[in-house]
């Protein structure tokens, strides 16, 4: 008995470490994505999905399967927070799905890492026309991304209140917007103006409610060859503005760790009267309050102001994995998704626009309010000088920073602009 | 019994001298049994902390391929940088009190739910009461608190009815007020954990010792003082020392409610860390943060372990 329960012992000390020595072999091997019948599988790692209706984004990939029996698309979908730390942790260990979702704000650090490819050779080995692409985000002149869906970010307006604060039309400079906001928070104690969402965890209210005040009124934050330009007469200007928001008492409460959620909640439950947001919101707006009165418009831009108005915007923008064995086939399926038709189908379901420049979104069975923010669209042109920048969301922050002291009363404009000045000159070099 | 012995010493002598390949793995045996776990402690624990140790004295790593040796000098950054001080001092502020707060409500809880005065029934609803907040997500009680310390939210709310403000308050929006408000909801929902370990530590305390000072004629706290704590002193001492080291690690619960601000008010290691990494791509000094972190954490571990072995 003692002799077979030592050779039993014996024997499961060899099959745990034999066991052992496979799953480390196991996890050392190259787990080739190609099949044995010439089968490629691509990975997308990507949060459209996650925001698409349900088997949706399927049937666009299933469709580009069909066409390419030899190609298979394995998608990633995750919420846009969760996609983005598996791609930052994949840049950083070169690990990225073949393809990849990406965002403006991400593209100049995953270009530097040597995480994503250049598009622009790619394009020249398929013969690529790109004359039909929208826009392209380019580093040291070449491409690494693809927007194929833009989302504007208009005014929103809530008609009712502006209504009852005895406004008669949506405010189209920066001073009738601050008298409308003065004159709806004078309305109820309750609800304010307008929200700024200044939260450094996810610093993006600097792009989407601050910058775009300057953008709105062909200003740039940036010089003509791409270095930081926070301390001229227009940065300063939109920061004083903001600021005389503040002053005036029209921002509502909680703005220094509020989210761009918050803003959006609030505006739904008509505790603000008006915000920048993404036209992505409206049917959530929608679905959350049906009989809310509310419209879109374009940005007021500053009194003076009568040339075209850039309106902000985000992209789902597409990139190819460097370390991608099979960059060809990530091609094919990138330009299936930049076709005239297939873009255009993807623009409708999201309820974006397309960044194909011949698609055209079906806005039949969308909300009216999407035809009204495309005519925006077109009439103005798209902008956000974050996209392509090193470190943007670093550079967001050290804004938002300074602004919270601005508005807290911590340091004046012009020293807060010469701070932000010297933190972003150190990170664009 | 007689028997037995004799049986197996004279199975087992002739293979020892004998048999040497058989003795060898004989010897290997118990590392094989121990292999997985070794392996996995190797990979999951090992690798990652001596990379980052690696890391935090390197420049230019992970971002770049051909990163270079700095000595101690993200060290030095990290030592000197405001923000990271500030962290610091915020960390040591949030894990201190809400240690303290943590032992206070968790033996107030635990004494409760042990006396003899409530009955079973009132006992296991309080009990339940009591556990709730544990059993939220730090997601969920991130958002609960965001919507409850809105400055339109119900806590202004009732504080403006009974009187206690006049206007709302910005509870995680105001840099004098953002710390505590974060310190508030760890505590809120921490508490339970204490509760749960202290009220196994009074149900274990013998009946008779409490007999015994009730016959020397000794009041309540009296018996708290000298019969209950000095029982529960292990537990105490254990449970506030991980207590420290896990609420230093807390970086959800500020992320979601503060993101370290307004104006890093509540900028924690954890955050300040993160930011170093992932938004500002800075990994060496964000890996000689870590370490700093690692090295404060094991002074904490030290006097676990310690207290543990003077059990």
């Amino acid at each position: 008995m003692v002799f077979r329960v030592s050779r039993l012992s014996r024997l499961v000390g060899a099959v745990t470490a034999a066991t052992t020595v496979a799953f480390v072999a196991a996890c050392g091997a190259d787990d080739g994505a190609s099949d044995g019948d010439g089968t490629v599988t691509l990975e997308f790692a990507q949060w459209w999905g996650a925001e698409l209706p349900a088997g949706e984004f399927d049937r666009i990939i299933d469709e580009f399967t069909a066409q390419n029996p030899n190609i298979e698309i394995e998608l990633l979908s995750a919420p846009y927070a969760s996609t983005k730390q598996q791609l930052l942790t994949g840049a950083a260990s070169k690990t990225l799905p073949d393809v990849v979702g990406l965002d403006g704000a991400w593209v100049n650090d995953f270009a530097k890492q040597g995480a994503i490819t250049d598009l622009s050779s790619l394009m020249a080995e398929a013969n690529y026309d790109d004359s039909e692409l929208a826009s392209q985000i380019q580093i040291d002149g070449s491409t690494y991304m693809i927007p194929v869906v833009n989302f504007v970010y208009p005014l929103f307006v809530n008609k009712a209140l502006l209504t009852e604060a005895g406004v008669a039309d949506v405010p189209t400079t920066r001073s009738e917007f601050l008298d409308a906001a003065t004159k709806i928070s004078a309305s109820d104690g309750d609800v304010k103006g307008w929200a700024l969402p200044l939260d450094t965890a996810v610093p993006n209210g600097i792009q989407n409610d601050v910058m775009s005040w300057l953008w709105a009124s062909g200003g740039s934050m940036l010089t003509a060859d791409g270095k930081p330009n926070l301390t001229s007469p227009e940065v300063k200007e939109t920061v004083e503005y903001v600021k005389s928001l503040n002053d005036a008492d029209v921002i509502a409460p909680g703005a220094l760790t509020m989210k761009e959620q918050d803003k959006v909640e609030k505006f739904s439950n008509g505790q603000i009267g008006m915000m920048i947001d993404s036209l992505a919101h409206i049917n959530l707006i929608r679905e959350n309050q049906p009989d809310m009165e509310f419209e879109v418009a374009a940005l007021p831009a500053a009194d003076s102001y009568t040339g075209e108005r850039g309106i902000p915007y985000a992209s789902w923008g597409i990139g190819i994995s460097d370390s991608s064995e099979h960059k060809a086939e990530a091609f094919k399926f990138v330009s299936y998704l930049m076709s005239q038709e297939t873009n255009a189908q993807l623009s409708t379901i999201a309820n974006g626009f397309p960044g194909n420049k011949n698609a055209e979104p079906d806005f039949g069975s969308s909300d009216p309010l999407f035809r009204t923010a495309f005519e925006i669209y077109q009439q103005g042109y798209p902008a956000n000088e974050f996209v392509g920048l090193p470190k943007s969301e670093d550079l967001m922050r050290s804004f938002a920073e300074q602004l919270q002291l601005v508005l807290t009363g911590g340091t004046s404009v012009d020293d807060a602009l010469a701070a932000a000045q010297e933190n972003w000159s150190s990170v664009i070099e | 019994m007689t028997l037995t012995a004799p049986r197996a010493s004279t199975r087992a002598a002739p293979a020892a001298p004998g048999r040497p390949r058989s003795t060898l793995a004989r010897r290997l045996v118990p590392y094989g049994y121990l292999s997985p776990t070794v392996l996995l402690i190797v990979v999951l624990m090992v690798v990652p902390i001596v990379m980052v140790v690696g890391y935090s004295f390197r420049d230019n790593v992970i971002v770049q391929e051909n990163s270079v040796f700095a000595g101690f000098a993200n060290y030095t950054r990290v030592l000197t940088d405001p923000d990271f001080l500030a962290a610091l001092r915020n960390t040591a502020v949030f894990i201190s009190v809400s240690m303290l707060a943590h032992l206070v409500l968790g033996l107030t809880f635990a004494m409760m739910l042990n006396t003899q005065l409530l009955s079973g029934v009132t006992k296991a609803i309080f009990r339940i009461v009591y556990i709730l907040p544990w059993l939220f997500t730090i997601a969920v009680i991130a958002v609960i608190w965001r919507l409850l310390f809105d400055p339109s939210g119900v806590v202004n709310y009732v504080l403006q009815t009974v009187g206690l403000v006049q206007e709302g308050v910005n509870w995680f929006g105001d840099p004098a007020t953002a710390l505590w408000a974060v310190t508030f909801v760890n505590i809120w929902s921490g508490y339970p954990f204490f509760m749960i370990s202290l009220l196994a530590g009074l149900q274990g305390i013998p009946a008779d010792l409490y007999e015994a000072a009730a016959v020397d004629g000794t009041n309540w706290w009296q018996r708290f003082r000298h019969v209950t704590l000095p029982q529960l002193r292990p537990v105490i001492i254990s449970m506030a020392v991980l207590d420290l080291i896990w609420t230093s690690h807390q970086f959800a619960l500020i992320w979601m409610t503060t993101g370290g601000g307004p104006l890093n008010s509540t900028e924690m290691l954890s955050t300040f860390t993160y930011k170093q990494a992932f938004s500002e791509y800075e990994f060496a000094t964000a890996s000689a943060a870590a370490v700093i972190v690692l090295l404060l954490t094991m002074v904490l571990a030290f006097f676990y372990v310690r207290s543990q072995r003077e059990r």
